[in-house]
């Protein structure tokens, strides 16, 4: 990828992306971290533009940051006092050591591979994302919409009170 | 060495950034103590698969680059689910316990 | 894109502004350098959308127009004072507003409530870079127009959420919820009928919708009244509008998440109110009325001016639901959307995607098609409206409580509905 405008948008982006999900781990409340989560979501978006999938990239926008985060924050309003705070355990630093090791060979193997890549972009529209769904990928496609059903009635379910679930026995 | 890593982006730039991505997100979803910064951490990682799957798509030399758009899609659509289950799960936990501190979910523990 | 419609690509065309800043462009870009040009583009974009139509739009059809309009509606005379007309009662507004001092609450949380402003007019700015305002006005064409704008029009959500929480006060807070809320229950439908134009046009892009419409002589509102009706009472619930305010309900929650907000950082708030509708008005306009074409027409008058006069003509059914229409309460309104909205958006998808096969599938006469499927769709949008308004809808008469709550304040109660 060539030219001053993507590679300075690539380093922007990076650096408001990785400073977001930094942000997640250090806020202490959980509202901040929310908001940098959402921050760090449209930093990959933009990641995605980059990688010219426009579409995937809208939406990610429209998927993640309009739906997922407003769940999480429901999630944070629904259960008060138990979760403003954002501390960790005890077992943070070996949690922190693991991935930082795993960092490392991440970053060992990425220089050290000699990848075989292509210089110009495949030139992916949507419309060809669209016929991969509904063709050589259909059966996944339509597990996936049984599997969002089944999540669906399965959060109703979990989330629903005994005093509702006895109101709706009488109705 | 270095000013060309810089001045042109490839593949390991994109790599590079998916990987911190999902170290970030492995370190969130271990050390939190809240159930629902744990989902956070969780949802980091995915982006973060998403994103080297996508590189990789764009970058890589194949017959059928739109393999990993195709996978992205998915990822996106488990995770949304994904997503959902773990809230409705978080806030029936709170009602029963009072609390979404992993550290205190420990009925098992004699 | 070249497009054959103009009569000319002199600079002096007005009938396309893009004539005027592509030459511009041009120099720069051979001259000077192409990075230079490339930033140059879109600057030259926003602040030309931004003069023409953004800021004359929001002072003095949103805020002017408005106040004058609701104020014949209900009967009064509306801003007549500040310059002939009232005409400069808008400036005057925003010159009363920035004297004012803009407070934060001591126990909030300062910089979520001082970010929540900048975030809510961001997007505003930049979902106007895919509106078309003519066959090259466009500030970027992109190929998922369409859910760029639907994803940009999710971010203000955040915005009033990050309002509602950082004022630390519960009105603010139950606005934020509600907004929330009803931001992800009207967004289901609305997707699902846009979903229908997209299937129907084959294109994502604003652009290519337009030019669809253009082709085939004929508007997507016509062709498909239940999803522009679907689009305006979605929308309408998204922005807040009057009706629909729930978010802001001054009778119930004070003003909702605007709650503990003075001065211009409320100021920020109400203008961009109106520049989302102004952008959401535009979007109806270029979907659904045709966008900067109407019918040959715009071989004529500029068509960026045909744009503009369409957006103000739908941001007209804003006022006047606005000024006519009591507000819902909030359980009504999330009933409507998941109850009835939704079945219905889901049935017109379902028929709009068997006339696109039955469309495609033609050799011949496929301008009559539309037509005919014109007619059966406006038939089916009044079908579902009478058969809902006659054995679903809300019957004074039937509710015995309420003749109960009438007995009870000494009112009159109509014969043969006396309480027992």
């Amino acid at each position: 990828m060539e030219g001053s405008g993507p590679v300075i948008a690539f380093w922007m982006l990076a650096a408001v992306t990785l400073v977001a999900a930094g942000g997640v781990l250090v806020s202490r409340n959980l509202l901040h971290a929310v908001l940098f989560l959402i921050l760090a979501f449209i930093g990959v978006a933009g990641h995605f533009v980059l990688l010219s999938a426009e579409f995937l990239a809208m939406a990610q926008v429209i998927i993640y940051v309009g739906a997922i985060s407003v769940l999480v924050l429901f999630a944070i309003l629904l259960t008060p006092r138990a979760s403003r705070d954002n501390g960790e355990t005890k077992a943070f630093p070996f949690g922190a050591l693991l991935a930082i090791a795993l960092a490392a060979v991440f970053l060992f193997v990425i220089n050290d591979t000699d990848w075989r890549t292509v210089s110009e972009s495949p030139g992916l529209a949507p419309e060809a994302l669209g016929e991969a769904l509904l063709t050589t990928w259909v059966l996944p496609f339509e597990i996936a919409s049984v599997l969002l059903t089944a999540a669906l009635v399965g959060s109703i379910m979990l989330a629903r009170t005994a005093e509702e679930e006895a109101e709706d026995a009488l109705a | 060495m270095t000013t060309l890593f810089l001045a042109s982006v490839g593949i390991e730039h994109f790599l590079t950034v998916g990987a911190l991505l999902f170290c970030l997100g492995l370190m969130i979803a271990l050390g939190k103590r809240n159930a629902i910064g744990v989902l956070m951490g969780v949802e980091l990682m995915l982006n973060a698969v998403n994103l080297t799957l996508l590189t990789f798509s764009r970058f890589s030399e194949s017959d059928r680059p739109i393999a990993g758009q195709t996978f992205v899609a998915f990822i996106i659509t488990v995770a949304a689910a994904e997503a959902a289950v773990a809230l409705a799960l978080a806030m029936s936990v709170y009602r029963n316990r009072e609390t979404v501190d992993v550290d205190q979910i420990n009925l098992l523990k004699s | 894109m070249a497009l054959p419609m103009l009569a000319t690509d002199n600079w002096y065309d007005i009938r396309d502004l893009a004539n005027l800043t592509n030459p511009l462009l041009d120099f720069v870009g051979d001259n000077i350098s192409s990075e230079l040009a490339y930033i140059l583009g879109p600057l030259i974009g926003f602040i030309a959308s931004f003069l023409i139509f953004v800021l004359p739009s929001q002072l003095y059809v949103g805020v002017y127009g408005e106040r004058k309009l609701i104020g014949r509606i209900q009967s009064r005379l509306g801003p007549n004072r500040v310059g002939p007309f009232g005409l400069i009662q808008p400036i005057a507004d925003a010159i009363k507003l920035m004297q004012k001092e803009a407070l934060t609450p001591k126990l909030g949380d300062p910089i979520i409530m001082n970010l929540a402003p900048i975030i809510f007019v961001a997007p505003a700015v930049l979902l106007f870079a895919v509106i078309p305002f003519g066959p090259n006005m466009i500030v970027a064409n992109v190929n998922v127009g369409l859910l760029y704008f639907l994803a940009v029009s999710s971010l203000p959500v955040l915005a009033a959420f990050m309002a509602g929480w950082g004022s630390n006060n519960k009105y603010s807070l139950f606005g934020a919820m509600r907004i929330v809320a009803m931001s992800i229950s009207y967004e289901v439908p609305l997707v699902l009928a846009l979903l229908g134009v997209a299937l129907f046009t084959d294109s994502l892009s604003l652009q290519g919708m337009v030019l669809w419409q253009k082709e085939w002589d004929i508007w997507v509102g016509f062709l498909m009244p239940i999803a522009f009706v679907i689009y305006f009472i979605c929308v309408s619930a998204e922005l807040n509008r009057t009706p629909t305010d729930i978010a802001e309900a001054e009778s119930e929650i004070v003003a909702g998440y605007l709650t503990e907000y003075s001065g211009m950082k409320w100021g920020l708030f109400y203008g961009m109110d109106i520049g989302y509708a102004l952008a959401a008005s535009a979007f109806a306009a270029t979907v659904f009325l045709g966008g900067w074409s109407m019918f040959g027409l715009d071989k004529f008058i500029p068509p960026w001016l045909l744009l503009v006069v369409k957006t103000h003509l739908f941001y007209m059914l804003f006022i006047w639901t606005r000024g006519t229409l009591p507000r819902l309460r909030i359980d009504q309104l999330m009933a409507f959307a998941w109850k009835f909205m939704l079945p219905v958006a889901l049935a017109n998808l379902l028929l709009v995607a068997t006339e696109r096969m039955l469309w495609v599938d033609a050799f011949d006469s496929k301008q009559a098609m539309l037509y005919v499927f014109m007619i059966v769709n406006i038939a089916a949008a009044v079908g579902i409206v009478y058969v809902w308004a006659r054995f679903l809808g809300y019957d004074p008469d039937s509710q015995p409580t309420k003749a109960r709550l009438v007995k009870e304040a000494g009112g009159y109660v109509p014969v043969g509905r006396e309480v027992r």
